[in-house]
């Protein structure tokens, strides 16, 4: 899977919740994009993450 | 100073095309604080010509250190104050303002008209609520939105990246204001004027960040 620009590998298939965990992200500071498709918050849960797929995360941080 | 002066100066020196461009060119700002006020006067001078303002926070005196906000207007609605300012700068301006809280229901009415809507929130929680509500559910809207921006690191670490097709996000994407501690007037400003900054690319075409 390609992860903000960069190859790692994903030996099954994760939930987004599951992969913003693992990957330390705080879900309700994240934007998540899924292969250029905005993936919402509420179906983290549910929505799948592949090894053919392109995610992009930005998580944001306080202050403006 | 009449409205045909104000056009002419303007075109004197950005040139007919960039002013009839900017002038058509309705832009979206949600939260008028650091970021947004900031923001909000820079695309006023540059003569951008319809502005969707939305906040529900009134000026407190905690502003006045960051905020383009004055002693005498703690207690307006910064719509209002904002306002005033902005007429100020430019008379002839279009000003559409919202005193309310903005959520996901509420930002895709507001900001219908605006195919820039540029985030300008304080909260980490709000930012990510903006960008989910605009990119997947507003599907002709460009965000131009601003992340890390507190302390008193340098101004060079500011930077602007397309993070997807249709967010553009500034800031330097680390200094979260409760981990650094405050929020300093130049350090926003400069986050705000790279948003202004791609704001204007983005009307005159440009896509590149």
């Amino acid at each position: 899977m390609k992860w903000n620009g960069k190859e790692i590998s994903l030996e099954t298939a994760v939930t987004v919740a599951e992969f913003l965990q693992k990957q330390g992200y705080q879900p309700q500071r994240v934007a998540v994009e899924r292969n250029g498709e905005i993936i919402r918050r509420a179906d983290f849960e549910k929505e799948m993450l592949c090894d053919t797929d392109t995610v992009e995360v930005v998580s944001f941080v306080g202050g403006g | 100073m009449t409205q045909q002066e104000l056009r002419a100066a303007r075109v004197q020196r950005h040139g007919e095309e960039a002013v009839r461009k900017l002038e058509n060119a309705c832009v979206g700002i949600a939260g008028l604080g650091g970021l947004g006020s900031h923001l909000a006067i820079s695309l006023v001078r540059m003569g951008v010509g319809t502005l969707v303002l939305a906040d529900f926070d009134r000026v407190d005196v905690t502003n006045l250190h960051r905020q383009q906000y004055f002693a005498s207007q703690v207690g307006l609605l910064k719509t209002e104050a904002l306002a005033q300012t902005l007429k100020a700068i430019d008379p002839w301006v279009a000003l559409k303002l919202y005193p309310v809280r903005l959520t996901s229901e509420t930002i895709p009415t507001i900001f219908d008209s605006c195919p820039v809507l540029c985030e300008a929130f304080d909260s980490a929680e709000e930012k990510a609520m903006l960008l989910e509500t605009a990119l997947g559910g507003m599907p002709d809207t460009v965000v131009v939105s601003a992340s890390g921006m507190a302390g008193v690191g340098s101004a060079n670490q500011i930077q602007t990246r397309r993070a997807f097709s249709r967010l553009y996000l500034c800031g330097d994407g680390e200094a979260d204001v409760a981990e650094y501690g405050s929020l300093f007037a130049s350090r926003v400003a400069v986050c705000a004027a790279h948003q202004a900054q791609m704001v204007l690319r983005l009307i005159l075409g440009e896509t590149e960040p």
